[in-house]
């Protein structure tokens, strides 16, 4: 991780904020950053290794990240409490729904494309 | 507890370092146990991390606020590691690229099923509005799920508790919804899960087969783009 492309990170993510507020937009700035960065990286055409490895350091615990927002559940429990009928079966059904369009839309336009199946399951 | 450790535990409770260094060691007993449990996606070790510490801070009566002084520094990291997350979206985008526009699509149509399903359901059996914001972007992986969730008016904190468990749910159920459905090609399934539970499904897709975890990856990142531009034209229509 070098200090450089850290700087890099969070010059792309000020620019994302002030993107999103200057233009009103209804998205994270933090998001915005990523897509800049994005566009940059394709139009660079190149991902230099400095940037690769700071993004890997610190992508490795990503989900560290966001234990101390989880713990502010603790707030709202009620609403965990209160209606933890409708959340489960809304995650569940959800999920299984998400799962099921994406793959058989994917598979359906793999086939209309006449790419053939690389690679396939035996499970 | 004892008059004396009530004492030292006020004194900590009101410096950062507490926080911080609780955060610190209840993730590490979470990744602890996940390694020992061969990563059963049950014991995701974010959400032990956050049942420790939410158990503690309740049970010492310490106020989120307090404790969020230490937590700051990790929670920090969060905007820096999303726009991080531009570097794998951007090396899987380099192997797909002539089938990029297929791809896009079948991620825009789990994007626009995960939100309007979990509205309709929980809507359905009468959640709070509070909870249907909240819950909307919950297949998109935890740091841009919040900022959504911030952005349209959900609670930052439920989103996360409920990704995880959404991580959760594709990590378990994904393997045999795909099977049940016929889907043999690597690349849908991988896609199908990456889009539907972001970074669990993700770690789950890498752990069967290589070029699904590809997949999955490629789609965690663009769902997360996705869901945060589709959202709230979604949101805008329906509420």
């Amino acid at each position: 991780m070098t200090l450089g492309f850290i700087t890099w990170l969070l010059v792309f993510q000020l620019l994302g904020e002030v993107i999103s507020k200057g233009l009103g937009l209804p998205l994270p700035g933090p998001v915005v950053g990523m897509a800049l960065l994005f566009v940059v990286l394709v139009v660079r055409g190149d991902l230099p290794d400095g940037l690769k490895d700071t993004a890997a350091g610190l992508l490795k615990h990503l989900s560290l990240l966001f234990v101390p927002a989880g713990v502010g559940v603790m707030m709202h429990l009620h609403l965990l409490q209160d209606e933890w009928q409708a959340i489960s079966v809304a995650l569940l059904v959800s999920t299984l729904a998400t799962i099921a369009v994406t793959a058989l839309v994917m598979k359906g336009l793999f086939k209309l494309s006449g790419k053939p199946e690389e690679e396939t399951s035996d499970e | 507890m004892s008059e004396g450790f009530t004492e030292i535990w006020v004194y900590l409770a009101a410096s950062p370092l507490l926080g911080l260094t609780l955060t610190l060691v209840a993730y590490q007993v979470g990744m602890w146990i996940y390694t020992r449990t061969n990563l059963n996606p049950l014991f995701n070790p974010v959400l032990i991390a956050v049942v420790v510490l939410v158990a503690l801070m309740m049970g010492t009566g310490t106020e989120y606020g307090t404790y969020f002084e230490g937590a700051k520094f990790v929670h920090f990291m969060l905007g820096p590691a999303t726009v991080a997350l531009a570097v794998p979206l951007y090396r899987q985008f380099q192997k797909v690229r002539g089938s990029f526009l297929m791809i896009l699509a079948a991620i825009l149509s789990g994007s626009v099923t995960a939100a309007l399903s979990a509205i309709g359901v929980a809507w359905a059996l009468g959640a709070s509005r509070e909870t249907l914001l909240s819950l909307a972007p919950k297949s998109v992986t935890a740091p841009i799920a919040m900022g959504i969730a911030e952005a349209t008016g959900g609670v930052a904190s439920l989103t996360a508790v409920l990704v995880i468990l959404t991580g959760i749910i594709g990590a378990v159920f994904g393997t045999w919804t795909l099977n049940a459905l016929g889907v043999k090609d690597w690349r849908a399934r991988g896609l199908a899960m990456g889009t539907a539970s972001h970074g669990i499904g993700t770690a789950r897709a890498l752990q069967v087969n290589e070029v699904a975890g590809a997949f999955a990856s490629l789609a965690m990142g663009l769902n997360g783009l996705a869901t945060a531009v589709l959202l709230p034209l979604i949101l805008q229509l329906i509420f």
